[in-house]
């Protein structure tokens, strides 16, 4: 194998990542389509939990009106560039055979994905990201953290749980090398994300038994710990701790999904191609 | 026009209705045939939608009453909403596929066949997995119903029964209208999901809890409150907040009826725009 330069392999990631940015920015109305139906559902979700902390006497388990229109739009706007309905790329790839031409390439598998993850995360963040942030801070206005660290802690939690969730989303991919229909198993993964991130209510909400669930569980980390630092709802010091729970998934994760992929190749290998 | 078709008709070796049920009934024994498969997906499908639930379920736990209701009066909304939304689902949930298929030039065979396109779009791409949503919504409508004291009367009973059919059928609308809508923006189809499944996420929650204008909306132009929360206030005979009165529990029907009116008219013009991808 070629030896690559420190340099060269991140110029080719670079690279790999601007691609991906380029090839979802040019699907505009897809865009616009996005942008529209996460505004229709954040009003409905908003709409929901207004009723319920109004019904509560205006605050329910620590969430203001304004706080939960910020749990939700914030909610909206990060569904998309955390891809957290699953992606099916590379269970197809194996699925294909195409997989054996990603690992014939000299840079790393994982690396090349997440690099392409990046790259789509980062358009996906300004495309359908921004616009419903908009469209809630007109509609059901927004609380805004009080202290300045609570944005870059907030972006630095965003892009921890960005990899959390491609790093769940490829373990679920890769059980392709050995299970013929992985449909099943991303319906599974779906719908214990809308549950157990935060997506369709705040974890703090949930009973004992079911926060103690969730947060045995990465799911928190793809959603609620980015929601919960970028609003301020929980402020900087305090989320220190979640983000030293996020690493911790990412760390696991990865050595899972390391395993996971030299255990399927091998199984390849066994079948022939 | 209808003086030429009629011998084509008369031509034809087998009746519609044979037809139809060849058509459905091969594809319901394909989807079954792959067991293990189709076992996972319609459990699948019955974890998303009680997870779904757990969403309302943990709410209420907190405040008791959400838009009005109590647990078990949402669970008769939720049930209900999920087992017409199921069943279309089940009929019409793949046709935003069609953009694909636009895309592709695909049409072309379909339109060609001496078969409505829209009856071999729904036949091709039935998805029985989806029987996961339609079972969980039916035992949790009936349960709810005779939990929540449900004291049925001859009218009312026929409303509990055709509450379901009257919702699946204004879905199947949705859903048309929605794949019709893929004539004219290919790449857009996503917008067309804020008011299939938008419209399913306000169809199993209170009406009431949507400020007015949403409110509005969701009951005059996409009419998402009538096919549970509506029927469901007729049904305990609740009393309806501003704009769905308990009585508007009996017009899921006709919103059905006038939403197929829409819906045909929309799949005709765009069959008609459709002029293919060569080939």
């Amino acid at each position: 194998m070629p030896q690559i330069g420190t340099l060269a392999r991140v110029s080719t990631y670079w690279a790999v990542a601007a691609a991906a940015f380029r090839q979802y920015s040019t699907y505009r109305l897809a865009t616009a389509a996005g942008v529209f139906t996460n505004s229709v559902f954040g009003l409905i979700r908003a709409s929901i939990l207004f009723a319920a902390i109004t019904t509560a006497g205006g605050e329910l388990s620590g969430y203001t009106i304004a706080q939960a229109a910020t749990y939700v739009w914030l909610g909206q706007a990060l569904l998309a560039p955390i891809e957290a309905f699953g992606t099916r790329e590379v269970s197809q790839r194996v699925h294909q055979g195409d997989v054996a031409i990603d690992l014939l390439r000299p840079i790393s598998f994982l690396g090349l994905y997440y690099a392409q993850k990046l790259g789509r995360s980062a358009f996906l963040l300004l495309g359908r990201g921004i616009p419903p942030m908009l469209i809630g801070a007109l509609l059901t206005g927004l609380a805004l953290p009080e202290d300045p660290w609570s944005y870059p802690l907030g972006m630095l939690s965003l892009l921890l749980a960005i990899t959390v969730a491609f790093l769940a989303d490829m373990l679920v991919n890769l059980t392709a090398f050995w299970l013929l229909e992985t449909r099943g198993l991303t319906v599974v993964y779906t719908a214990l994300m809308n549950l157990l991130s935060g997506l369709l209510i705040p974890i703090v909400w949930f009973p004992d038994w079911l926060l103690a669930i969730a947060r045995a569980t990465p799911f928190p980390s793809m959603l609620q710990t980015p929601i919960d630092t970028l609003s301020g709802r929980i402020p900087p010091l305090e989320a220190l701790p979640l983000l030293g729970v996020q690493l911790g998934w990412i760390a696991l994760l990865a050595l899972a999904a390391s395993a996971m992929l030299r255990a399927g190749v091998r199984s390849v290998e066994v079948q022939g191609g | 026009m209808a003086e030429r078709s009629r011998p084509d008709l008369a031509d034809r070796p087998v009746s519609t209705v044979r037809m139809v049920l060849t058509l459905y009934g091969s594809r319901l024994r394909s989807q079954a045939s792959f067991r293990t498969s189709f076992i996972a997906d319609v459990l699948g499908q019955a974890l998303i939608v009680s997870v779904e639930f757990l969403e309302l379920w943990v709410i209420l736990s907190q405040v008791g009453v959400l838009g009005g209701m109590t647990l078990t009066q949402v669970a008769v909304v939720y049930g209900l909403g999920a087992l017409a939304f199921g069943i279309a689902d089940m009929f019409f949930g793949e046709i935003d596929g069609l953009s694909a298929q636009i895309r592709s030039g695909k049409l072309e065979v379909l339109l060609i066949r001496p078969v409505p396109m829209l009856l071999q779009i729904s036949s091709l791409d039935l998805s029985l997995r989806r029987i996961g949503r339609i079972a969980v919504g039916l035992v949790m409508y009936v349960a709810a119903l005779t939990i929540a004291g449900f004291e049925p009367s001859a009218a009312t009973l026929l409303l509990a029964v055709t509450a379901p059919l009257a919702g699946a059928l204004l879905f199947g609308a949705l859903f048309t209208i929605a794949g019709a809508m893929q004539f004219w923006l290919i790449e857009g189809r996503e917008f067309a999901n804020a008011f299939t499944y938008g419209g399913n996420y306000v169809a199993t929650t209170p009406g009431a809890v949507f400020a007015l204008p949403m409110r509005a909306f969701f009951t005059f132009v996409v009419p998402a409150t009538l096919v549970a929360y509506a029927p469901t206030l007729a049904l305990l005979d609740l009393p309806g907040p501003a704009l769905i009165p308990a009585w508007s529990g009996w017009l899921g029907l006709p919103a059905a009826v006038l939403a197929w009116i829409v819906a045909g008219a929309l799949w005709r013009a765009g069959v008609r725009r459709y002029t293919g991808a060569g080939g």
